[in-house]
């Protein structure tokens, strides 16, 4: 079949999957887990426990704390110390929920059989309410809450449902390897919700870098009853995963300015969270195991892994338990190379989407000297929004407002294809990503304006 | 011969031609104004820094002449002087303000403030606020990339490669504030001058409890509360672990300063340096006559 | 956890190109011509290439230095292409002193005292190229071929073929062999000997991906069809296509000097217009003007309308009409 891609920009950095042959292994628990109530785009949950009380595995700690929010259910049983904040990723303080941990009791009607329920509940309404009781995420990065996507406005109709399997982040391998360890979970989880949907059309996408994934996928495909699910093969191309350009490579459409996927039909969902989706729906887990990826170009392969975690285990206990931080590492990333977070505080914990501990070395990651733009345009060429990074710049530096937006600043997707293939050192995503919320800002406020004098008007 | 004067009056008619469409184009597009705006922007400094809250000088001279008075309207650049001419053409009462200054309440230098990871962004404190709480352990202090410096247009602030910190030139700073909106930590604070520019100010602005501010940084305000209970003039206040000097009370003893087990309050532009001990005998003396007079 | 690990936003990891390796590309491709010239004109033509290298780089190391007191930029290689260019751009006789001046026009002027790398609007070597031919019309014109390391048959001073034809027309290059041209053009500056080897270093380049095709496809398409025109029109006044093409330094400046990032537009659309304006002016300038060749002045002037074109052509959106 001929392999798809998106139609602008894009980089090509070597891929460097080094742990896409280690097999997911079962990460022991530590004594403490510290649970944050803030794991997904929107609102903080509310915690729902109070200090002393005695927890399960998969019981609801805190709720949604708005529209845009997701539940959040103990990862381990035990008893809560504190609810109180703690420093995250970045070293900022967020209310974490501390368990100490007490033996492994799981919460009632949890089914934790490996047996594969292939049978689809035909009640939308119990599906949805499932998923969002079960606090599903997206796990492609954003963590939208799944529900909030699987059930688009009324007068939107989802004409195809793209799985998102490119995994196109450099050293990741998480999402290969649940797709060739629980292949038809995931495909169980998709065909879900492409009922939910309505029906439409699937698509699940994986770069050509992964062969034996899209084999593996085409092979599950073929054993279950589902139809109008195809495996379409991908070229290795960043970011080959970014929602709008998954879009623009499988529908060979463009999402809008400011628009959602839905405005041309389409609904994506990443594998981990079509795996998600199945064992909330059909086995009544709720999320609180993911698989991330301990690898990084300082690490001899021996000490890569792919392991599944539980939610709230500090970032140092994974690290202590795969040998420890490697003597040449740079820098620590939670993510990818290309859009994760650089760590400053190891005592963080795991999230719902967290995907990886990477170590790069000084080599792979320190930046150069920055020196003056000699007008390449390669970032221009790179940007697979079709934004000029470098024109964007010269706007930010002279602050022109107007300018950045009447030059699109706000369709930057953040992917940083700009930065990377500067050949001047340039740091022009670092100010972008500035520029991009002020401009946003801009937005939002004329907007409420409009919203408000519009009120007035009816008023009166 | 015939060349030269063919240039000549060509050239001639060419330049008579543009100025009478000049002339008639100003007539035209002619805009009436107060004239009074061109005299108030006279008197301005001219700095366009945007410190009185408008766009630039002749914005401020434009909705000064509008006013009903002077309330809202002042040049902290200008100060009292300029604003006493502004109100002279405008014939309004001015209220005299205390002259501003900058301090920089952090002193988490190099020293006091151990480096916990290293940045290799772009030298924005924008940027790096953004992204995390820094490369510190403490996330209320100064980020070092010197917005506040580049923010500046008096050339008052800048950065020292030795602490890392921005310093203050009092002689340059006009209080206009764009260092205080440059920051993203609001480290920044405008604060009266003080009699020959003699003031006490605590140099922290970290929340978190003693201990953990203690372990960030040797010169972090804990939150002790020694200074507010020293303090004979009700000037201090300690809220969220950070105490704070109201200037308008203080009365520049230093007893505080001589107090404060961290170091983190300071004392500009004194004459004398700081003779803690005979400040700490005095309080104590004073303490004793107090207990004394409780118990008697 | 060490205090020296590094913490900066994403993205992580960068692509393993700079400008110095932009620049090495750029010495690389020009290698073949360089080598043909010297096996051709011998020393004579080292003394060229060393003076112009040297100064422009020794140049450039003092204003960054003592001017502008900021880090030296030299290691950007940036200098070593402009004099490289530049000496590419002279004829093999011109003298130590004419080629300094040159070095300081392109340097001192055309690039420096704009801000250095990335600044200039006229491209340097070119400038100072214009600047030697109205100042020093003498020295820049003459063609006289020293001995080479390799003895050529076919090595004979005098005019180029482009400025027999302005002084004789048609006739004067009558019987002209192109595939000779195309190999080996004795006479002319020095980069102009080889239009093969041009190409072998300008099909590197496209490899390498540092520059795109579409600026100098558009210059040689532009000076194709216009000269078809002019030809069919009147073959006895006007010279063909196939010698326009390969004469003079057209290959030269398409291939490296109207392709100078700097100083040509961003966007491929911008790129093909200042290719058509380029061959275009080049093609009046031979035809018309009284210089017999264009190039210099037809990238000087489009260098002008860089800006225009930037601000024009943009980047086709995602998402947007």
């Amino acid at each position: 079949m001929r392999k798809l891609t998106f139609s602008i920009g894009g980089v090509h950095p070597d891929d460097a999957k080094l742990s896409k042959d280690c097999t997911i292994e079962a990460l022991p628990l530590p004594q403490t887990v510290y649970v944050s109530v803030a794991q997904h785009l929107g609102a903080p949950a509310v915690p729902t426990v109070a200090v002393g009380d005695k927890v399960k595995v998969g019981q609801v700690i805190a709720e949604p704390g708005g529209f845009i929010s997701a539940f959040v259910h103990s990862p381990v049983s035990g008893t809560v110390k504190s609810i109180a904040p703690r420093a995250d990723l970045a070293g900022k303080p967020v209310a974490h929920i501390e368990i100490a941990v007490e033996g492994d009791e799981w919460a009632e009607g949890i089914d934790l059989s490996d047996t594969l329920v292939t049978e689809i509940p035909t009640d939308k309404a119990a599906t949805l309410e499932k998923i969002k009781q079960c606090g599903i995420v997206g796990l492609g990065g954003a963590t939208f809450p799944t529900h909030v996507k699987l059930n688009p406005a009324p007068g939107s109709k989802a004409e195809c449902l793209i799985i998102n399997g490119a995994e196109c982040e450099p050293y990741l391998t998480s999402d290969y390897r649940i797709m060739l360890e629980r292949t038809k979970e995931i495909i169980v989880g998709a065909a879900i919700m492409q009922q939910v949907l309505g029906g439409c059309r699937c698509v699940i996408g994986i770069e050509e870098n992964k062969p034996e994934a899209i084999k593996a996928m085409r092979e599950a495909l073929a054993q279950l009853p589902y139809d109008n699910i195809k495996v379409q093969p991908l070229k290795k191309r960043y970011p080959q995963g970014g929602e709008k350009q998954l879009i623009d490579a499988v529908m060979k459409r463009q999402v809008g300015s400011g628009g959602l996927p839905i405005s041309v039909g389409a609904v994506v969902q990443n594998a981990a969270t079509s795996l998600a989706v199945y064992e909330a729906v059909q086995k009544n887990k709720p999320l609180i195991t993911n698989v991330l990826t301990v690898t990084g170009d300082c690490l001899p392969v021996e000490k890569q892994h792919n392991y599944l975690f539980r939610i709230g285990v500090p970032l140092s206990f994974i690290a202590e338990y795969a040998g420890g931080v490697p003597e040449g590492a740079a820098k620590i990333i939670s993510g990818g190379p290309m859009m994760g977070r650089a760590i400053s505080n190891m005592e963080a914990t795991t999230v719902k989407g967290s995907s990886s501990i990477l170590y790069l070395s000084e080599a792979a990651t320190k930046r150069g000297p920055e020196s003056n733009c000699i007008r390449c345009g390669r970032c221009a060429d790179a940007c697979p929004m079709g934004l000029e990074p470098f024109l964007l710049r010269r706007l930010t530096l002279a602050g022109d407002l107007e300018g950045l937006e009447a030059n699109a600043m706000q369709d930057c997707i953040e992917c940083g294809c700009c930065l990377y293939s500067c050949p001047a050192g340039i740091p022009l995503l670092d100010l972008l990503r500035q520029s991009k919320n002020q401009v946003l800002g801009a937005i939002r406020a004329r907007a409420a304006a409009a919203k408000a004098a519009a009120e007035a008007a009816k008023k009166e | 011969m015939t060349g030269i004067i063919w240039t000549i009056a060509v050239l001639a008619g060419l330049g008579l031609l543009l100025a009478l469409l000049l002339f008639v184009l100003a007539r035209k597009f002619r805009v009436e104004e107060d004239p009074r705006i061109d005299e108030v922007e006279k008197v301005m400094p001219g700095a366009n820094c945007g410190g009185c809250g408008f766009a630039g000088c002749r914005a401020f001279a434009d909705s000064a002449v509008k006013a009903p008075n002077l309330d809202n309207h002042y040049c902290p650049v200008g100060g009292n002087d300029v604003m006493k001419q502004v109100a002279a053409i405008l014939g309004f009462e001015v209220k005299e303000k205390a002259p501003e200054v900058a301090v920089v309440r952090c002193n988490g230098t190099c020293a006091n403030r151990p480096r916990t990871n290293t940045y290799d962004g772009v030298q924005s404190c924008k940027v790096k606020a953004a992204l995390y709480a820094g490369d510190t352990a403490c996330a209320f202090g100064c980020l070092g990339c010197g917005d506040c410096a580049a923010a500046c247009q008096f050339g008052a602030l800048s950065m020292d490669p030795e602490t890392g910190l921005p310093v203050v030139d009092e002689s340059k700073c006009t209080a206009c504030g764009a260092c205080v909106k440059a920051c993203p930590k609001a480290i920044i604070e405008l604060r009266p001058k003080g009699p020959r520019g003699m003031k006490v100010y605590v140099s922290c602005v970290n929340k978190d409890k003693g201990p953990v501010a203690k372990k960030a940084c040797a010169a972090a305000c804990i939150g002790c509360g020694i200074c507010a209970k020293t303090c004979t003039h009700d000037a201090i206040v300690v809220e969220n672990n950070i105490a704070y000097i109201d200037a308008s009370k203080c009365k520049l003893c230093r007893e505080c300063e001589a107090m404060c087990p961290t170091g983190s309050i300071i004392g500009l532009n004194f004459p004398k340096p700081l003779d803690k001990e005979t400040i700490k005998a005095r309080i104590a003396e004073r303490n004793k006559k107090a207990k004394e007079a409780a118990n008697a | 956890m060490a205090g020296k690990m590094l913490v900066s936003p994403s993205p992580h990891i960068h692509a393993a190109v700079s400008t110095r390796s932009l620049m090495l590309d750029v010495v690389i491709a020009l290698l073949p011509a360089t080598i043909v010239a010297v096996l051709f004109y011998g020393w004579s033509e080292l003394l060229v290439l060393g003076v112009s290298i040297a100064s422009c780089v020794l140049l450039e190391w003092a204003i960054t230095r003592w001017l502008m007191k900021k880090p030296s930029t030299v290691g950007d290689l940036s200098a070593v292409v402009t004099g490289l260019l530049l000496a590419l751009n002279l004829p093999v006789t011109t003298p130590w002193w004419v080629v300094l001046i040159g070095a300081v026009v392109a340097i001192g002027i055309a690039k420096m005292s704009f801000g250095g790398i990335g600044q200039n609007v006229f491209n340097p070597a070119i400038t100072a190229r214009v600047f030697l031919l109205v100042s020093f019309p003498a020295q820049m014109t003459d063609w006289t071929v020293p001995a080479g390391f390799i003895h050529s048959t076919d090595a004979v001073s005098g005019a180029t073929l482009l400025g027999r034809y302005a002084e004789g027309g048609v006739d004067a290059i009558a019987g002209t062999d192109y595939l000779q041209t195309l190999f080996l053009n004795i006479g002319g500056s020095a980069g102009e000997i080889s239009a093969i080897a041009l190409l072998i270093g300008f099909v590197y380049l496209l490899i390498r991906r540092v520059v795109k095709p579409w600026i100098t496809l558009s210059i040689f398409g532009t000076v194709a069809l216009t000269s078809l025109i002019f030809w069919l029109a009147d073959p006895a006044q006007f010279s063909d296509p196939v010698f326009n093409l390969l004469t003079g330094g057209l290959i030269l400046g398409a291939c490296f000097m109207a392709t100078d990032y700097v100083t040509s537009p961003m966007s491929n659309w911008g790129g093909v217009i200042y290719g058509v304006g380029i061959g275009f002016l080049v093609m009046m300038i031979r035809y018309f003007g009284s210089y017999p060749e264009g190039v210099s002045f037809a990238i000087l002037i489009m260098n002008m309308t860089v800006p225009l074109l930037n601000n024009w052509f943009h980047q086709k959106k995602y998402g947007r009409a």
